[in-house]
């Protein structure tokens, strides 16, 4: 049996799609099958920032309407052998699958992975429901800006009415600079706020932005996001991680500060 | 702070700004009330409790927040809460 995981956030544009990326890849490093499932029908973007956009032949729609089997639909990844992305639809929409066939979707994928991570879209309506139908545990991506939040709060809400599990927070893009001079909520405000438990907290890294424009995930490089979103997939394995937020540095000051300190 | 007057150090910190915007904005939304409700509620409670003690006003809070009830099979939805920072536990010589 595996453990279904949902990445959402509500608001568009916080990183869930990044973070799904990085905690598959986090996790197939950590030696788990894992299988991460694009359900943003119309939206298909897991597949590009994973690098495997070119390897798409069937999708989501095409196994739930039978169109072709399971296994001709997975693209397996070309630096994981145990990772594996279901791509979604990128000429339908959010009305072609419904939650029940979603629940069969993911029922049917449960005896071959360890993990399922669910790459939810942005909003509340049908794709939400769609994505958070077979999952038994959720993870809240927020930034920490007041509509991301009150957003976040939101879907929280919906989640604990759908009687979700386990709900964990993570907070993407922090600033530490701006944290550190009062101009930027901290985790610990977020997390005050949301009154929601922490599974992790993202830097603003450049290199994320480079990662994408790759299509090669952070998750095991020596980045500091990298090193963030492993530090996660450890939580989600039940390992002790203490939560801290590794340090990026910005502008020359902070890179020669940093530099010296490494020294 | 030694430059503490100055108008730019004087400045609230956004940050905290944004967490005291986004209090009072998840209580209205978590209630159904409008804001401008919950101000009021707010300021009625400073009145009475202010009969008694002295409180910090600026520093109150309101918020909402929803009970853990789905595992207890406790009903209610949410619990409604403040926090009021005192400034003096001195009892106030003038009730009436």
């Amino acid at each position: 049996m595996s453990e279904v995981i949902v990445v959402t956030s509500g608001k568009g544009g916080v990183g869930k799609t990044t973070t799904s990326a990085n905690i598959g890849t986090g996790l197939a490093i950590l030696g788990k099958r894992t299988v991460m499932i694009d359900t943003d029908i119309g939206l298909r973007n897991l597949d590009v920032v994973m690098g495997l956009e070119n390897r798409i032949v069937y999708n989501l729609v095409d196994v739930v309407e039978g169109n072709c089997r399971m296994k001709q639909a997975l693209i397996r990844d070309k630096r994981y052998p145990n990772l594996y992305l279901l791509p979604s639809a990128q000429t339908r929409d959010k009305s072609a699958v419904n939650p029940e066939q979603m629940m069969k979707l993911v029922d049917d994928l449960q005896d071959d992975f360890d993990y399922i991570l669910l790459d939810c879209p942005a909003g509340i309506e049908q794709g939400f429901k769609n994505a958070v139908a077979g999952a038994g545990r959720a993870l809240v991506v927020t930034t920490p800006e007041v509509s991301a939040i009150r957003d976040a709060d939101r879907i929280i809400g919906l989640l604990d009415a759908g009687q979700m599990k386990s709900i964990h927070l993570i907070v993407n893009r922090v600033r530490h600079d701006m944290v550190r001079r009062g101009d930027m909520m901290s985790v610990d405000d977020v997390m005050d706020i949301l009154a929601v438990p922490l599974i992790g907290a993202i830097p603003d890294d450049e290199a994320i932005v480079i990662s994408t424009n790759q299509g090669e995930p952070l998750a095991g490089t020596d980045t500091a996001a990298g090193q963030a979103f492993m530090d996660i997939c450890r939580r989600l394995l039940g390992e002790d991680v203490p939560l801290t937020l590794p340090n990026v540095s910005y502008g020359i000051f902070g890179r020669l500060t940093s530099l010296l300190k490494r020294a | 702070m030694m430059y503490s007057r100055t108008s730019v150090l004087r400045r609230k910190r956004s940050g905290a700004i944004a967490a005291n915007r986004l209090k009072a904005l998840l209580a209205a939304d978590q209630t159904g009330f409008p804001p401008e409700v919950l101000e009021m509620l707010k300021d009625d409670l400073l009145r009475v409790i202010s009969r008694y003690m002295d409180v910090d006003a600026q520093r109150m809070e309101l918020r909402v927040r929803r009970s853990d009830g789905a595992e207890s099979g406790d009903e209610d939805p949410a619990a409604l809460y403040t926090v009021i920072p005192v400034r003096s536990l001195r009892l106030k010589g003038t009730i009436a």
